[in-house]
């Protein structure tokens, strides 16, 4: 059964839609990238999945179960876990007090959910006691994603996680997320890093203007020459190694 | 020298020390709810003649009176929440902070009306102080100070140490990321607005101790429990506490006849000083005091 299905997303903030009637579908353990031009409606489509934009049109279904609309405090406890771009960790809360956070809904699984968390992150352990807001980009991008885990997901969203890393840091990144699914959760991630994103994915998917534009695995969506040429900035790197 | 101490320092610390557990309320209250809570001022009143009423029907002390007091002004932070904040929480700051004025003004009535505005005491007679190597304080004193403290460390266990605590701080970061999370927002907020309704109690009960109850008596000090609020950084329940204590300190302290017997300022100029010093931390140290000191 697939996981997750959002149909015909239509809405945005206030008056204006930013989506247009925007599908995704995620199946159990796969990594699904959504790319896109700036504007395209990409961390919208995110947030109307994680419950927090309105849709006026659509419907959102997680295992079945209809979530459109939800509330997004309820969403954790649905096995829907989210990563925003930018805000992604509580600043003057210790490292291990966000994973808490993350484990706020079900506490009894805390201490378990913190030892898996040090296992994936072992970085983290030297600063559990550290506060987030003093540590670096890529660790806290670690802290966000070792939180979003804490209760094992079915499903966790994330946007744009290698936003402002360096390279080594992305592929570090892109290597937990394919950690992650081999684990059995299915990612759903937005990301500008599109084509190192696109080779660790199961499916690729291209948004424009609020609606799809294109839809494949990752591995044919960067060897489409048009897709490469106006969403992944030129040919792929062999093409153009060859002329 | 002792004369310092006993006349200066020690009023000051117990002046900063209600200043602390009234800033410490406001602090959370506007960290977890985003806005400056004007009827703050008058929850620490409500939480005083609340007392009065169990120590005249019960025949209590004031200090036993006050779980009782803070019992009672719980509810009427709960309430003025459901009634005007809630159905607000979407709106501008200042569009709250106006509403929060007009509670104040709801509360301070309801209190003209009971209790009339002539002033009254908990109790009357006179209580000798205690004296250790000529250092004196009033019995009072020492129980304010203490009391204070037991609280200002309750708060701060249940900050630190407890989940309800850790859901309060991060709404107080970043409350689109607690949602996210699974915190259940409204429940947090009616837990912050229950937890700086009792701090304000606490510290209308002590002031009403060491003073008279009036019904301006917490609204006489919110602007300098305000001003400690934003000394210590607003939003920082511990940096507000210390900013109290710093400005009750420095308020008597600025009478002290430091050269040649005449106050350094008159006693009547003293709240001015509360201000002074708010002025130049807001142009000077805006993120507050003890920002990154931990």
């Amino acid at each position: 059964m697939t996981l997750l299905v959002a149909r015909n997303m239509t809405g945005g903030y206030g008056e204006a839609d930013i989506l247009h009637g925007v599908d995704l579908t995620v199946a159990p353990g796969q990594v699904v990238v959504v790319i896109g031009p700036n504007g395209a409606g990409k961390s919208t489509a995110m947030k109307a999945v994680a419950g927090l934009v309105r849709l006026r049109a659509g419907s959102v279904t997680l295992e079945g179960a209809d979530i459109t609309n939800c509330a997004a405090e309820g969403m954790v406890a649905r096995g829907l876990a989210y990563v925003p771009q930018e805000r992604n960790v509580f600043p003057s809360l210790t490292v291990e007090e966000n994973l808490l956070m993350g484990a706020y809904a079900r506490p009894a699984a805390a201490r378990e959910g913190i030892g898996r968390a040090f296992a994936l992150f072992p970085d983290l352990v030297a600063k559990r006691r550290i506060a987030a807001g003093s540590l670096s980009g890529g660790q806290r991008q670690m802290v966000a994603l070792a939180r979003a885990l804490m209760l094992t997901p079915r499903l966790l969203l994330l946007d744009e996680p290698t936003a402002g890393l360096s390279p080594k840091l992305c592929a570090l990144i892109f290597d937990k997320v394919r950690a992650i699914a081999a684990a059995g959760i299915a990612v759903l991630m937005v990301e500008q890093n599109a084509r190192p994103a696109l080779a660790i994915a199961d499916r690729g998917v291209v948004l424009t203007m609020g609606r799809n534009r294109a839809e494949d695995s990752g591995a044919a969506l960067l060897a489409n020459p048009e897709i490469g040429h106006l969403f992944l900035g030129g040919a792929a790197p062999d093409e153009a190694d060859a002329a | 020298m002792l004369e310092l101490v006993n006349f200066y320092l020690i009023p000051g610390l117990v002046l900063g020390a209600i200043y602390a557990l009234a800033a410490a309320g406001l602090s959370l209250a506007y960290g977890v709810l985003r806005f400056a809570h004007f009827a703050h001022g008058d929850l620490m009143t409500w939480g005083a003649y609340a007392a009065l009423v169990a120590v005249g029907a019960l025949g209590i002390s004031a200090w036993v009176a006050l779980p009782l007091a803070v019992l009672a002004t719980i509810p009427v932070a709960l309430a003025a929440d459901r009634a005007f904040y809630g159905p607000l929480r979407r709106a501008q700051p200042a569009v709250l902070l106006i509403s929060s004025f007009g509670v104040a003004l709801m509360i301070r009535a309801v209190v003209y009306f009971v209790w009339g505005p002539t002033p009254q005491a908990y109790a009357r007679g006179f209580t000798p102080p205690l004296v250790f190597e000529g250092m004196r304080i009033q019995q009072r004193h020492l129980m304010i100070l203490a009391g204070a403290a037991l609280a200002a460390f309750a708060a701060h266990l249940l900050l630190s140490r407890t989940r309800a605590g850790r859901a309060m701080r991060a709404m107080a970061d970043d409350p689109d990321l607690a949602r996210v999370t699974g915190v259940p927002v409204e429940g947090v907020i009616r837990l912050a607005w229950a937890v700086s309704a009792g701090l304000a109690a606490i510290a209308g009960v002590f002031l009403a101790i060491d003073t008279q109850l009036t019904p301006n008596l917490g609204f006489n000090i919110l602007l300098a429990a305000f001003a400690a609020a934003i000394l210590g950084g607003i939003g920082r329940p511990w940096g507000a506490a210390l900013g109290g204590l710093l400005l009750g300190v420095a308020e008597e302290m600025s009478t002290y006849p430091l050269l040649g017997g005449a106050p350094l300022l008159e006693p009547a100029y003293k709240t001015g000083v509360a201000f002074a010093l708010l002025v130049l931390v807001l142009i000077f140290r805006p993120q507050g005091l003890f920002r990154g000191m931990g």
